[in-house]
């Protein structure tokens, strides 16, 4: 099973951290991801630049609108996704509460489950077969 | 002659083999790792990465002939590794005990395996030994049951959170937080993973049937996902029978369960339409009835039943067993049943019991007999809410002809049945009483 694992961070937090600290949290990240790598456990890893470089997209009035910053302001940012194999959730669970940057209090992880939409597809492309058809 | 060259295995072909495998090894390799390490989590995830091992490494080397204790060794060696990755990043003292003690146990297990290989010792026993401490382990009373049960399917029959959350209608987010919480409990609690000492066994062992037979249960109500359930279940009893004699442990309640078990199995083809609707004992037919399960059934039975140190479950299962060996309801013999379920009763005092033997008094005396022994249950007020009890009631007064009596409790069942396939059923029988002429 895939899992997509969202990392998120207090702004700040890293920066607050003394040069020693820091390269200590990341070699320590590294090497980790490097084991679960070496485990099969990694599909995909994205780590994402800070909020402030981020910009939304919406629908107003009938057209495309677009504002600065993420989605969503909350206290804690995006930070990160992974995309864990993991043979259920609470083997994912596991995997990710050894991930070393929960002991630094770089913040929470969100788990989901990837979706599998594959029954959806086939129904979508035979109604669209049939609407072609007529 | 140069030895022959191996087929080189394509990826897929080898993840399907890890994948079966995984199916009949994972509870084998689990408990060992559990010993060796002394810990649930650090075991599963040592596991897994032994499982991955072998999708990487295997397609060189080819599958060893002996692929258990290729696991089993490649998990310990990468839990030392992990335990050495942690304590080097300043892991806590709990790494160091567990890094010592891992390395304490391999010295150990190694110089045991040297022994063996010398005595010519199969460590197949050990390894029996290790599956049956950890099924005491997640049966354990300190558990709550509902984590008692997921930890059983998952640690023990190697089902996956998402599967389990499936079968009990729960999402895989909260089935996951039980059996994190069962998981703290045993660390928590330091309940150890051992066979109980003999004079606690019986008492023990009483827990684990429970929780086999609540996974059957849940496995004979649920609609859809009902009969892979009532496999494990079935599959845990054999498990549990075989572990048992393993160590020349004989305990006939063991055998009873399985045989009970087996014997509602037998009759799942007949209990529902091709509609999924709900067919009772009387309308069924008795060709779709499993024999092989019934014979099985019925020889378990007999076993438990000679050792005349039975219980609960195998006077159930006797009860099954004389519905099993009849052509018909009216050729049932239901002063067996009602003698069954007097001793049953002394046993296992308890009011569902107590309305099974109305409804057998009702099949060889009379409905009547059967209507009085109802109505001083409800009126005690224990079953009252208990759906079966007013559809019992329901049907010995249809059979009076007190058609408005009748209704009235059908009515009362339907309010408080939960299963559709049972709600299907009470609508479709009150439907029936209203075409009854004279209404």
């Amino acid at each position: 099973m895939k899992y997509i694992c969202l990392g998120y961070i207090k702004p700040g937090t890293f920066e607050g951290m003394t040069e020693d600290e820091r390269h200590a949290v990341l070699d320590e990240c590294f090497e980790h991801n490097d084991h679960l790598r070496a485990n099969g456990h990694v599909v995909a890893e994205l780590p994402l630049q800070p909020p402030e470089t981020a910009l939304t997209l919406y629908w107003k009035n009938g057209k495309v609108a677009t504002t600065d910053g993420p989605y969503a302001e909350t206290k804690e940012q995006l930070g990160g996704i992974l995309i864990l194999e993991a043979r259920d959730l609470n083997h994912a669970m596991q995997v990710i509460s050894q991930l070393p940057g929960f002991k630094y209090g770089l913040g929470p992880i969100e788990i989901r489950p990837a979706a599998d939409l594959n029954e959806m597809l086939k129904a979508s492309e035979q109604r669209r077969r049939q609407k072609s058809a007529r | 002659m140069p030895p022959p060259v191996p087929e080189p295995l394509s990826r897929t072909q080898l993840s399907t083999t890890i994948e079966s495998l995984y199916r009949s090894e994972s509870g084998r390799v689990l408990a060992t790792l559990v010993r060796l390490l002394g810990d649930l989590d650090l075991a599963e995830e040592a596991m897994h990465e032994a499982f991955a091992a072998a999708l990487e490494s295997w397609p060189q080397t080819g599958i060893p002939d002996k692929p258990r204790p290729w696991l089993i060794s490649t998990a310990r060696f990468k839990a030392i590794d992990g335990m050495r990755r942690r304590a080097r990043f300043g892991g806590t003292q709990k790494d160091f005990a567990l890094y010592t003690e891992a390395r304490m146990n391999e010295a150990q297990s190694n110089a045991a395996r040297t022994n063996q290989a010398f005595l010519g010792v199969e460590d197949g026993k050990e390894i029996e030994d290790d599956r049956l401490r950890l099924i005491f382990t997640c049966c354990h009373p300190a558990l709550p049951p509902e984590g008692q049960v997921a930890l059983t399917l998952r640690e023990i029959c190697g089902l996956t959170t998402e599967e389990i959350a499936r079968a009990f209608l729960v999402t895989p987010a909260t089935l996951a937080q039980r059996i994190v919480r069962a998981k703290a409990l045993i660390r928590d609690k330091a309940i150890p993973y051992q066979v109980p000492v003999s004079q606690e066994l019986s008492a023990r062992l009483g827990a684990v049937l429970l929780v086999v037979y609540l996974i059957f249960n849940e496995g004979y109500s649920a609609e859809t996902t009902g009969a892979e359930l009532s496999r494990e279940a079935i599959r845990l009893g054999r498990l549990l029978l075989d572990l048992l004699q393993t160590f020349q442990i004989t305990e006939p309640e063991v055998m009873g369960l399985l045989g009970l078990m087996l014997l509602q199995e037998s009759r799942r083809a007949a209990r529902t339409s091709p509609d999924g609707d709900l067919i009772l004992l009387e309308q069924q037919e008795r060709s779709l009835w499993n024999r092989e399960q019934i014979a099985e059934g019925i020889a378990l039975t007999e076993s438990a039943l000679r050792s005349r140190r039975f219980g609960a479950y195998t006077l159930q299962a006797a009860i099954a067993a004389v519905h099993a060996g009849s052509s018909s309801v009216a050729s049932t013999d239901w002063r067996q049943i009602t003698l069954l379920y007097d001793q049953l009763l002394r046993i296992q005092p308890s009011p569902v019991v107590e309305l099974n033997r109305a409804v057998a008094i009702a099949m060889c005396e009379g409905p009547e007999q059967g209507l009085c022994l109802i109505d001083d249950l409800l009126a005690r007020g224990d079953l009252s809410q208990y759906h079966l009890a007013h559809s019992a009631r329901a049907d010995l007064c249809r059979r009076l002809g007190r058609i408005p009596e009748a209704r009235a409790s059908y009515e009362k069942a339907l309010a408080l049945a939960r299963q559709e396939p049972e709600r299907r059923f009470l609508a479709r029988r009150l439907e029936e009483l209203n075409k009854t002429p004279g209404n």
